[in-house]
């Protein structure tokens, strides 16, 4: 029971949307956009969030697209985690949002609204710092076409009225050898002790991680020594360990030297994986 | 015992519940609504131990809607099913994390909602007692000031006053002390567990109205309809004729739907309007941590053994975290003591069996009854023992065994009758695990497979005038229909009921109805649906109304055919001459009474009434425990292969072995899905549930997300149960109970199977990959 | 645009073949419509989080928690309920393998399992594996769930 009442809205198009907010938002109300809304529907219920109206935006039809369209793979910000997985257009991108959550609740939580969840995890955004993604953004501006690692800085960086319309990814990401892992502390539906996402491009491996630390992450560094043949397998995760952007996140899912147990497992399957494919 | 005609009992015969719950018709109490119906929702404490200030409702009172905001002030009084410890609302402090603070009132439940968000309360945190061991040592802070001077419900309770001991039960059988100074091998461990909860899928929920009349009418998700009439009645002065206690269906409970916590609070949220219509209902946060859970342990067992393996002296420390009030965990301190031993012949025996007070969310019963809990640690003790000694678990376990002629730990003497054939169990359940192809077998490069055993026995923890009542009316299609107040909660109970009458009446089950509610102003009195015991006590009272129906019947039908009531006989839906079964009467045209062919009608409805009261237990001494406690113990074994990965450390569950002598099986398709479904609550209890607590007593996983219970895919791969039928002469057709059972020996036999295969003593739950990780890993130092 | 303001409001809901008004907050969660305006009650409130099932109804023919759908998103998206199933060889089913026990968390069962086996009647075990641990269940320990949700998988594949 969500104890605060609120106005919705479901706009057509992407000017409804953006007209919708600046409207709501003159009128000195608190409002956010809206996707797949479990994020939005729980947390409010426990009086971790509110507002005064929501956006939803699985009414724009440009949010709803899932299409490769010449070298692009076009994946709109209000398609679910299953259909993206069930398309199988971005296997790794399936592959890991697969991850998240129950297999019912992916019907309703959509890739957007994974990227911009309030946990540390969201899953979702490991397979497109791997795959060098862009996404196209709407605001009272005008849409625009930025480069996702530099949208996604520890979280999604969108400015007041800005919200995710698509998703874009070279094709050629989709064929390259990848590996998806999450570990857990028991249940496979229960928040990651490890999430990895791993692809092989140009005989180098590019891992991303969450859960490891308190945001998602890729790390040039790591990579470096991930892919340094001069060493031993295991002194490459010893070395890319060292290189972690941040600490060990040590909570009730697991603490943080067992995380460390786990994500060098996860380090050493994701090679063997790989090995194939990366020098 | 009663003879069988083998036309119900002992037959697989399907759950009468099951085609409405199929179908999604079935309405259960949260169900329910109506037009004006007010909603309540709880102020709840957000210190785990904080002495309150003062409390603001300014804000709150501002919400459109709300009628009405309780606080402790309008009942300062404690209440509780053993010790009366515990204020429905908190007054002066809160104990606990989550301890109901306030009540709000509203129209509809966000209004009420909202607006309990609003009340502001002014805490001064106080020192929080975090543990069973803090909570034990001298000069703790104290959760209870006056423990001493709070009224005894019932007997068996002893606080210390001044101290966090909220009962102390001690066992004292022959002399521990000298024999101890001779045994020859001696093991001493120490287990431990977290509180955690019973994840009943229906969450608890409770609509009272007050009537004009004085009538107080409470809807609610219960399994003792009758505690709560005894409560309204002992705290609240309402005259026990004017309290009536209507339960549906309920979704599940496993003991903790068997206290009483909403009622008394939405009774004073009705009352406060008035008494009008109030509905509370727990969200599941709500439902895990304010509502009573299940207890947390650390226990301390000595065992010693003569020279050739016999166990002749144990020693049982149980420190058991009851949380911020004693409820029911001061009867499971009880439970703990009197069968401390296990199924085990142990003539020396010194128990300290501690109900302690903490700083954590209240504990009540958990299906078990402090069994799950002594086995898990009794039967780590054997294994470790056999290992001392060098000889094979099972072994171990057979020349222990407690057998007709041996004594319980309160000195009751164990007879042919009154227990189950544990050696008998032992040997099947080695069978079915495959016992003797090895217990730890490696199978690949990081792959261990293990087997782990555990035996158990329980007696049922009544009340010694425990009792159940039947009534069964005959229709004038010559049809029955059974009130008794025993819950079905999901264990069958009622399709039980219906098979022992058709077995005694001889008639087709679809002959017979069963009430499925259960409403206190019109079904007998019936102690609780608890401590497995409904298929005994209800199930003699069934036994006894038919009886009692069947001399009716005969009565009439010796009218009807003008003979003697001993000429004749009931089945087939008719009562007929023994000598020629082909006269008689038909079973409808008598329900009702007969007629004689010129309109004179005698005898009337056939209502057959019938009851049953426990014989002969006795309370426990309180320096020796000496005491009968139960009629009859169940026994059991129970086994487990694991499939361990050594480079990971997860596990998977391979096979899971249940062998009970519950004396006669009733109905073999309902005992096996009791049964397993214990295993699985057992398993999930063992290896992945409990509460995390913060330093300052806080949980931190309050909701299924992070509270994880076992999920489809993830139990056992197979399931093996079979039984052993030793009849058990006072049972009805030699039933003893089960309901239980299939829980007590899980925690036990995983973490023997679990210290096997990865070659360390895993003496902690819940058994995560990660505790498996730190326990070698601390091993190996 | 659909617009609905803070105060209540009359919406169209289409559930088990039939259009239905109902009256509305935003902030309703379908679930809560069902069961408080619609008397549809197979749907339980049991976690309100998405983590157990219980609520499981059909939006488009997709299992989904109704705890998590806002009623407001729902309307003009065919919903089926278990009340909408009436006697499927399912229900059948699970009463004959014996997967009812308190029955509170039966109907999530028996609707995912329709869904699931409307989409996928040929899945895998680790298909049907990945759609059941959608629901809780605290009585049974799966395993007669497990065999119906196979049987009704097997009838279906049989009369395809």
């Amino acid at each position: 029971m969500i104890p605060f009442d609120f106005e919705y809205y479901k706009p057509d198009s992407i000017t409804e949307a953006i007209q919708t907010f600046q409207d709501i938002e003159s009128q000195g109300k608190k409002v956010i956009y809206y996707s797949g809304g479990t994020e939005f529907i729980t947390f409010s219920r426990i009086n971790k969030l509110s507002a005064d109206a929501v956006i939803d935006l699985k009414g724009i039809p440009e949010c709803q697209v899932l299409e490769s369209l010449g070298d692009l793979l076009v994946i709109g910000s209000a398609v679910s985690l299953n259909k993206i997985a069930k398309s199988n257009l971005f296997p790794l991108l399936g592959q890991a949002v697969k991850q998240v959550a129950d297999h019912t609740s992916r019907n309703k939580i959509t890739i957007g609204g994974n990227l911009h969840s309030r946990l540390i995890y969201r899953e979702g955004v490991l397979p497109l710092l791997l795959a060098d993604a862009q996404v196209k953004i709407a605001g009272k501006e005008g849409e625009q076409v930025l480069a996702f690692e530099d949208v996604f800085q520890q979280e999604m960086k969108l400015g007041p009225g800005q919200f995710l319309i698509q998703i874009l990814v070279e094709k050629s990401y989709a064929s390259y050898q990848y590996i998806s892992i999450k570990k857990t502390k028991t249940s496979k539906v229960g928040y990651p002790v490890v999430s990895l996402a791993a692809i092989a491009k140009d005989s180098q491996i590019r891992a991303a991680f969450s859960g490891v630390c308190a945001y998602p992450f890729r790390s040039a560094q790591m990579e470096a020594a991930l892919n340094d043949s001069s060493l031993s397998i295991e002194k490459r995760i010893e070395q890319a360990l060292s290189r972690l952007p941040a600490p060990i996140v040590n909570d009730i899912q697991a603490s943080r030297e067992y995380r460390e147990f786990v994500l060098i497992n996860a380090l050493e399957d994701a090679l063997d994986a790989l090995k194939g494919a990366i020098s | 015992m009663q003879d069988r005609t083998g036309t119900a009992v002992g037959k697989p015969i399907q759950r009468i519940d099951a085609v409405e719950k199929a179908a999604g018709t079935v309405r259960y109490i949260d169900d329910y609504t109506l037009p004006g119906l007010a909603h309540a929702k709880l102020v709840k404490s957000s210190y785990a131990h904080a002495k309150i200030n003062s409390i603001d409702s300014t804000e709150a009172w501002k919400v459109p809607g709300v009628r009405a905001i309780i606080t402790g002030k309008m009942f300062p009084y404690h209440i509780g099913p053993i010790l009366a410890d515990r204020p429905p609302l908190a007054i002066e402090k809160v104990r606990y994390y989550g301890e109901p603070v306030a009540i709000v009132v509203a129209d509809h439940e966000h209004q009420a909602k909202r607006a309990a968000a609003l009340v502001k309360v002014d805490y001064e945190p106080l020192q929080v007692v975090n543990s069973v061991r803090d909570a034990f040592q001298t000069g703790a802070p104290l959760v209870h000031e006056n423990s001493g001077q709070y009224m005894k419900i019932i007997s068996n309770v002893y606080p210390v006053q001044g101290t966090n001991i909220g009962s102390h039960i001690k066992i004292r059988k022959g002399d521990f002390i000298k024999t101890w100074e001779a045994c020859t091998t001696k093991v001493k461990e120490t287990y431990s567990f977290n509180l955690s909860d019973h994840v009943a899928l229906e969450t608890r929920s409770t609509r009272v109205e007050i009537k004009s009349s004085g009538k107080v009418i409470i809807h609610t998700t219960t399994q003792s309809p009758f505690t709560i009439k005894k409560v309204m009645n002992q705290f609240f002065n309402i005259e026990l004729g004017n309290i009536i206690v209507h339960t549906t269906i309920v979704g599940g409970a496993f003991g903790g739907k068997g206290t009483v916590q909403l009622e008394p609070l939405a009774y004073l949220a009705s009352k406060a309007i008035g008494g009008k219509m109030v509905k509370l209902n727990y969200e599941r946060e709500e439902d895990l941590i304010t509502a009573p859970c299940h207890i947390g342990v650390e226990a301390t067992i000595s065992l010693g053994t003569n020279k050739d393996g016999k166990i002749i002296a144990g020693q049982y420390t149980f420190l058991i975290d009851s949380g911020a009030y004693t409820d029911q965990a001061a009867g499971i301190t009880r439970a703990m003591a009197l069968d401390c031993t296990g199924p085990y012949n142990v003539p020396n025996v010194w128990c300290d069996s501690y109900c302690m007070y903490t700083n954590h969310p209240y504990a009540t019963s958990f299906r078990g009854y402090a069994h799950p809990e002594l086995t898990f640690a009794v039967e780590r003790t054997m294994d470790q023992l056999a290992k001392k000694l060098s000889i094979d678990p099972i072994e171990l376990r057979k020349m222990n065994t407690i057998q007709p002629g041996d004594t319980s730990p309160t000195q009751s003497v164990i007879t042919a009758n009154n227990i189950g054939d544990t050696l008998k169990c032992l040997e099947r359940a080695r069978e079915l695990i495959q016992w003797d192809e090895g217990q730890r077998l490696e199978i690949s490069n990081n792959k261990i497979r293990a087997k782990g055993i555990s035996t158990f026995w329980k007696t049922s923890t009544t009340a010694t005038n425990a009792q159940s009542g039947a009534i069964l009316k005959f229709e004038a299609d010559g049809s029955v229909n059974l009130n008794c107040a025993a819950i079905e909660l999901g264990q069958g109970t009622k399709t039980i009921l219906a098979q022992i009458i058709a077995e005694r009446l001889k008639l087709e089950m679809n002959k017979i109805h069963i009430t499925m509610e259960v409403n206190s102003s019109y079904d007998p009195h019936q102690w609780r649906t608890v401590a497995s015991s409904t298929t005994f006590l209800a199930g003699r009272a069934v036994l006894a109304a038919c009886d009692d129906a069947i001399s009716q019947l005969k009565r009439t039908a010796s009218i009807a055919l003008k003979c003697s009531k001993e000429d004749l006989e009931v089945g087939g839906g008719r009562v007929y001459l023994k000598p020629n079964p082909d006269y008689g009467v038909q079973i409808k045209d008598i329900a009702l009474g007969y007629q004689y062919p010129n309109g004179h009608a005698v005898e009337g409805q056939v209502v057959g009434h019938g009851k049953y009261i426990q014989r002969h237990l006795t309370p426990m001494d309180k320096e020796t425990g000496f005491g009968k406690p139960g009629p009859w113990w169940s026994v059991g074994t129970q086994a487990i292969e694991v499939e361990w990965d050594t480079r990971d450390y997860t596990y998977k569950i391979l096979k899971a072995v249940t062998v009970l002598d519950g004396g006669t099986i009733i109905n073999p398709a309902t005992a096996t899905q009791q049964m397993r479904g214990g295993m699985y609550l057992g398993l999930s209890f063992a290896s992945s549930e409990a509460f995390l607590f913060d330093e300052g007593g806080i949980v931190q996983n309050p909701q299924l997300r992070t509270y994880q219970i076992i999920r489809f895919g993830e139990q056992p791969v197979e399931y093996l149960v079979d039984f052993i039928e030793s009849p058990a002469a006072d049972g009805p057709y030699g039933a003893r109970g089960i309901g239980e059972y299939g829980v007590i020996g899980m925690a036990g036999a995983l973490a023997n199977s679990l210290s096997a295969a990865a070659q360390v003593e895993l003496n902690h739950l819940p058994l995560i990959p990660e505790l498996i990780w730190k326990t070698k890993k601390e091993h190996l130092k | 645009m659909i617009k609905n303001g803070s105060s209540k409001s009359v919406v169209k809901l289409h559930v088990n073949g039939d259009s239905h008004e109902v009256t509305i907050r935003s902030a309703d969660t379908l679930l809560l419509t069902l069961r408080e305006q619609l008397g549809l009650n197979g749907a339980k409130r049991a976690c309100e989080n998405g983590d157990c099932g219980a609520c499981t109804i059909l939006i488009n023919g997709e299992p989904m928690h109704s705890c998590l759908s806002l009623a407001i998103e729902s309307i003009n998206q065919p919903i089926t309920t278990i009340e909408g199933l009436k006697a499927s060889n399912i229900q059948e089913t699970f009463v004959e393998k014996w997967a009812i026990q308190c029955g509170y968390c039966t109907p999530g069962f028996i609707l995912n399992c329709h869904a699931l086996a409307e989409t996928e009647p040929n899945a895998t075990d680790e298909v049907i594996e990945e759609w059941m641990q959608s629901n809780l269940c605290r009585c049974t320990g799966y395993q007669e769930i497990k065999e119906a949700v196979k049987t009704v998988l097997q009838a279906k594949t049989n009369k395809i």
